[in-house]
């Protein structure tokens, strides 16, 4: 598993570039990703997202779903689309340092 | 007298029941309540649009299924008030309990989403989560001449994850037996980034969509379905063209769920992973699909958990605190057309790994690996459900997950 350095921080990640473990991340590392996969710097509505992506995860124990996260966290489908293009589940779980949202296999 | 009362007689809360009925002190009551006259064996809806199953053969009386000692209280449930440990049904009667089991399942709302219930629902459109819908696509794709096939998940969790990819072999399956596989377009929409979304797993079986020629639109979320072009839209504006598309609509948990402010945003209640207690309710379990659990929604689920909700009862009416622990185990088979089938088993921690079950080398299962030996187990399973599961007879299948016949594979070695 790459161990990658993002911003002075060093953090274990699986092949597709998920943090291995959730507790190394810190708001650092997440611009740093944000910077990776072309996020490029985060606004204040990114934030809003991530924060809500990591407390959930932490009371749940799995990223939320999209449908969870336009529900509770304020910011809705449409801008979730346009903060995290393509797959916004996906993309906002890496930046928050949590795991890829899966199926059972 | 004391009351226990179970919601929902499905796989969770048929099989509950019968495990308790002989278990219970004689001073508790045991009520089951579920307006459905029949019980579905759900299993089986796989096979009926490709008529490889009868549809009056997946249903059986819900009454006998029900063992003696206990009732089966036919209505629907309108409210639970936890407060009050009060169960009200349609007819505003109350049912009061001491101790309260969940079961009520998950349902597929098709009206979560734009155009999916519109013109074209049962026309050429359908899905197979319901008995209708398994009928109505049994009969569309018996007339269909060919074209575009669209297999569509809308988003997840879902009943059954490994369904939509099963349903997809068995069409495939279907029209190479037909010889017009070439007349048919197959693509594989999902909200996921593809159509196995584990290492070791897609390692193992991500040819198998390639080899047959199955197209994979990944990390699509279905947004609406425009009905006149026939298309299925997504919510970045991409497209699914389609001349037939199976549909795996949103799923929610019961709607008394919603109404008594006991679910989160899908109605799918927040429980304790290996206790099985409900958030907040300690003299509320919760099993099956109804939960928010970060396990499969499957039959195999409930079974185990069943177990252990008996066991924490127990443990609860004696003044204990609850002892049983889930592990997250499921243990499924998934069809891959051709009359074979693959196993998976797993559990919160572990995900699918090659080898045999449920013994070493012998098996006679392999896991994560296409067999006729899977298939007719799949199919043999029917007499377990209806004859040993259901009713609560002893299975030679533990609750807790075994690494025994297990190959360990490490990530960074997978090809």
């Amino acid at each position: 598993m790459p161990a990658i350095d993002y911003a002075g921080t060093t953090v274990e990640t699986n092949d597709e570039g998920f943090l291995v473990d959730s507790s190394q991340w810190t708001p650092e590392v997440a611009e740093a990703i944000a910077q990776e996969v072309g996020l490029g710097e985060l606004s204040d509505l990114h934030w809003k997202v991530i924060t809500f992506c990591r407390e959930d995860a932490a009371k749940q124990g799995t990223p939320p779903g999209l449908r969870r996260i336009s529900k509770l966290s304020g910011v809705n489908m449409k801008e979730l689309y346009q903060l995290f293009p393509k797959g916004p589940g996906k993309l906002a779980a890496r930046v928050s340092g949590l795991p890829k949202p899966q199926g059972c296999i | 007298m004391k009351n226990l009362v179970i919601l929902g007689a499905g796989t969770a809360g048929t099989t509950v029941a019968n495990l308790l009925r002989k278990k219970l002190p004689t001073d508790w009551a045991l009520k089951i309540i579920d307006p459905e006259p029949e019980h579905l064996f759900q299993p089986d809806l796989i096979f009926v649009p490709f008529d490889m199953q009868q549809p009056e053969k997946t249903i059986r009386p819900r009454k006998g299924t029900i063992g003696r000692g206990v009732e089966w209280i036919q209505r629907q449930v309108k409210l639970v008030e936890p407060d009050n440990k009060k169960v009200i049904l349609d007819d505003d009667e109350s049912v009061p309990y001491d101790i309260l089991v969940i079961a009520t399942g998950s349902h597929i709302r098709p009206e979560e989403t734009e155009g999916l219930m519109g013109d074209e629902w049962f026309k050429s459109i359908f899905d197979f989560y319901t008995l209708e819908g398994a009928v109505a696509l049994r009969d569309a794709l018996a007339k269909f001449d060919g074209g575009r096939i669209a297999i569509n998940t809308v988003e997840m969790p879902i009943k059954c994850p490994v369904a939509p990819l099963e349903i997809t072999f068995l069409a495939e399956s279907f029209f190479t037996h037909k010889g017009m596989r070439d007349a048919v377009e197959l693509t594989y929409v999902t909200p996921l980034d593809g159509a196995f979304t584990k290492p070791i797993a897609s390692a193992a079986l991500g040819h198998l969509l390639d080899d047959r020629d199955i197209k994979v639109e990944a990390e699509f979320n279905a947004a609406a379905v425009d009905t006149e072009r026939k298309v299925l839209k997504s919510w970045d504006e991409r497209e699914v063209p389609f001349d037939l598309l199976i549909t795996i609509p949103t799923h929610m948990g019961a709607s008394f769920i919603e109404d008594s402010g006991l679910g989160d945003e899908l109605a799918f209640i927040p429980t304790d992973n290996h206790t099985l207690v409900a958030d907040g309710h300690d003299n509320i379990f919760v099993l099956g699909d109804a939960t928010n659990l970060p396990t499969s929604k499957a039959g195999s689920v409930a079974h185990f958990q069943a177990e252990i909700v008996v066991d924490n009862i127990l443990h609860l009416i004696k003044g204990e605190s609850p002892k049983a622990l889930f592990d997250g185990h499921a243990n499924c088979f998934i069809e891959s057309g051709y009359g074979r089938a693959m196993l998976i088993d797993f559990n919160y921690e572990q995900e699918p790994l090659p080898g045999t079950y449920p013994l070493p080398t012998v098996g006679p299962f392999p896991l994560l690996k296409e067999s006729k030996f899977n298939h007719w187990g799949k199919l043999m399973f029917r007499y377990v459900y209806w004859h040993a599961l259901l009713p609560g007879r002893p299975i030679p299948v533990p609750n807790q997950m075994q690494m025994l016949g297990k190959k360990l594979i490490a990530e960074g070695s997978l090809a």
